[in-house]
């Protein structure tokens, strides 16, 4: 890719993250549609949290049906399975990406279809299904505001929430004006929205087949969840003949009564609301209302190692609500296409990796300076900083078997660190050495402006306080001396 | 009442003057301080770039020499989270039953220096003076990890002098964060503008904090902008007395 190209989101084309980072850095409009939205949603996030006086004990809740349903996964899935066929449903299970495309084609190929609308499914973008069903001669329609927006100017989702969170109304306003024959279209919401509104409905009441994403799977009831803002959910949940909702195993839980929690923490983190405008809940084919025909496929795609590994398994807690990456520091100078992945932000950075068995994605664990307000906001407790630290020692375990560990400094300095902090006396040689090889960099002020190497990415935009002539060791040895020999001073 | 000082391995480098401030605080107070002449670093910067056997090795040298301490003091946010958050972990995986024994007797004599003032001594009053303007920047670590609260707001609230400005969005990170400050320069010089933006505003002589760390990188970037403002370590602020102004 060259740099300000068009954001690559599959991590095994995609650039490191401090490549794919720099030219979203210099974009300033986008780092400003970016920083206004995330603070919108924040500042919504904040409010309705703070009138939950329970908020903490929410997460806690929320944290362990997760967990609960995590350590029996196998046995939920099962059971969602049997509630789901008994309710006239078609179950489906997708070992990997390529086998859920072959099912969802083929669902797809027996009813005929040539056109597809879709509810927003992150899980979709993770399997690459639209530039497959395209290949394939079926033409996929996003119905989510966000997602038209994107698939008509050509974008790629940046926020799993809000995937077309990078872009403003004025942009907005461009594409839909181009793209759907409106040269006079004004930037005003209700005027993007009702020209969305438009193109829409003729694709509601005319594509018969469906696809979707879910929220929750109920083991207990065989039931699918979904929540969203628009209704456009809603349409494609009623209106089609043929419904195909496409699910990560980790998306059940036990008992319908666990939505008391989930919904509420989910809301409130994801859209800063009590209660998302549209919560779906529909439980296999009910006889002439809403598709008769209705298949859900169950997609692992490397979600199984992520549960076998302990320290790893909280990350399949999440419920997708992408509040790490409204609070994130490094998400809101970057956005989300730095990420290289469909699963931006901190969730991201420690999802991908482990989705590719960190065969890719290596540099996404450090795209994060540890600040842990993901920690703090993420309604179901998942500590991305730990895991983050996880993945940056297993990366490092990968270099230490490769020859090209002795050609990154970053490695060697790291590695020359530990001998010498494994004695005071090595440690305080360093440190001679140190001020002595620092003092041809530092300026008559004191501080040193420039520095060669990997010091140069510090000395781009900061100075470095030159080292001072004592440090604290021998101030506190000297002055021992001193109160040790009475007389002395 | 006595103290085993960990100074951190950064500060014994880069800022001596805040051991030497840290000192004279406690001995101001009545502590009794020792200084073990072995120590060097609590293996934060590697735990934190992946190298887990080396931050390891790190732990267990901090537990073997402090594990008879009375009680430790550590004016660095971060380090305290280190020991607290990542040295379990890493005992977990890499220690033996001893060394794990030993390390949950120490922790709940490990304190950073303003919980030692507020919750060891009991005293926010230090009888320091310091006239200056002063706003407050809570290091991530001192905020989340160690959910330091209002300890350092009540501490600087009875500095003699002081006018405290308040900072916006003081739980924003200032993109430090060890070697990301390299790994990820650009990103991280990008999070520093806009930090430091929020912290010029507060029109302050000084910005202080309980990490000398973050103060390293937003002073960097002060002194690169002929910002007319500096930074200084907590400590330093809370020895300063009429006699003895902060040096």
């Amino acid at each position: 890719m060259s740099a300000g190209g068009p954001p690559i989101l599959d991590p095994a084309l995609a650039p490191p993250f401090p490549v794919a980072a720099l030219p979203l850095l210099r974009n300033s409009q986008l780092r400003d549609n970016v920083a206004h939205a995330t603070d919108v949603i924040q500042a919504k996030r904040a409010r309705v949290v703070a009138e939950k006086p329970d908020w903490q004990a929410l997460r806690a809740a929320a944290s362990s049906m997760k967990d609960e349903a995590l350590e029996h996964l196998a046995a939920y899935l099962e059971q969602f399975e049997d509630r789901c066929k008994a309710a006239g449903g078609h179950v489906h299970w997708a070992a990997d990406a390529a086998e859920a495309r072959r099912i969802i084609l083929g669902i797809l190929r027996q009813e005929k279809a040539d056109e597809v609308i879709k509810i927003k499914t992150m899980t979709s973008a993770e399997i690459q299904l639209n530039p497959f069903l395209e290949a394939a001669g079926i033409r996929p329609y996003e119905t989510d505001l966000a997602e038209i927006i994107l698939q008509l100017g050509n974008g790629e989702p940046s926020h799993i929430v809000a995937p077309a969170l990078h872009v403003n109304r004025g942009q907005v306003r461009e594409i839909f004006s181009r793209t759907m024959g409106l040269p006079g279209l004004s930037d005003q919401p209700e005027a993007l929205t009702a020209a969305a509104r438009q193109y829409l409905r003729k694709k509601f009441l005319t594509v018969p087949t469906a696809i979707s994403g879910a929220n929750f799977l109920i083991a207990e009831t065989g039931a699918v969840v979904i929540v969203e803002s628009e209704g456009n959910g809603r349409m494609c949940l009623t209106l089609p003949r043929t419904l195909i909702t496409l699910a990560g195993i980790e998306k059940v839980l036990p008992r319908f009564q666990d939505l008391e929690v989930m919904l509420q923490v989910l809301a409130r983190s994801a859209t800063g609301e009590r209660m998302s405008p549209y919560t779906s809940l529909w439980t296999g084919v009910t006889p002439g209302d809403g598709p008769q025909n209705f298949h859900v496929v169950l997609l692992d795609n490397q979600r199984s190692p992520i549960l076998a590994r302990s320290t790893d398994r909280q990350t399949l807690r999440c419920i997708r609500c992408g509040a790490c990456m409204n609070t994130c520091p490094v998400y809101r100078q970057t956005g989300g296409h730095a990420y290289g992945s469909v699963y931006p932000g901190p969730i991201g950075a420690i999802l991908t990796p482990q989705l590719e068995r960190l065969r890719h994605a290596q540099s996404l664990p450090y795209a994060s300076s540890l600040c842990g307000a993901c920690y703090d906001v993420c309604p179901v407790k998942i500590n991305i900083p730990e895991i983050l630290i996880d993945l940056r020692a297993r990366v490092t375990d990968q270099e230490r078997k490769t020859f090209a560990k002795f050609f990154d400094p970053m490695y060697l300095g790291l590695r020359i660190a530990n001998l010498i902090f494994s004695r005071a006396c090595l440690f305080h040689l360093a440190q001679w050495k140190a001020r002595i090889i620092l003092q041809f960099f530092t300026r008559k002020d004191g501080w040193i402006h420039s520095l060669p190497g990997m010091g140069a990415k510090w000395t781009e935009t900061r100075d470095l306080r030159g080292l001072p002539r004592q440090t604290f060791h021998q101030w506190w040895n000297d002055r021992e001396q001193t109160t040790r020999e009475p007389g002395a001073r | 009442m006595r103290a085993s000082l960990f100074i951190t391995c950064y500060n014994d480098t880069l800022f001596p003057e805040t051991g030497r401030a840290v000192v004279r605080l406690l001995e101001r107070l009545g502590v009794e301080l020792e200084f073990h002449p072995q120590q060097t670093c609590c293996g934060q910067m590697h735990a934190n770039t992946g190298f887990r056997p080396e931050a390891f090795s790190q732990a267990r040298r901090f537990v073997q020499m402090y594990k008879d301490a009375e009680t430790v003091v550590i004016p660095s946010s971060s380090c305290v989270a280190m020991i607290r958050d990542q040295y379990p972990g890493l005992f977990e995986e890499l220690g033996d039953e001893k060394l794990r024994r030993q390390f949950a007797a120490l922790l709940p004599r490990v304190y950073e220096f303003s919980e030692f003032l507020i919750d060891k001594l009991g005293v926010d009053d230090v009888g320091a003076y310091f006239p200056h303007r002063v706003t407050y920047h809570a290091s991530c670590h001192g905020l989340r990890a160690l959910e330091l609260g209002d300890r350092p707001f009540r501490l600087l609230a009875r500095v003699r002098g002081l006018q405290l400005s308040a900072l916006q969005n003081l739980d924003r990170c200032c993109g430090f964060g060890g070697t990301f400050s390299v790994k990820n320069g650009d990103v991280s010089s990008a999070m520093l503008t806009v930090k430091l933006e929020d912290v010029l505003a507060t029109g302050a002589e000084y910005c202080t904090a309980l990490d000398n760390s973050c103060l390293m990188h937003l002073g960097g970037a002060m002194h690169r902008q002929y910002a007319p403002m500096k930074t200084i370590h907590m400590a330093q602020i809370l020895a300063a007395t009429h006699e003895e102004p902060a040096g």
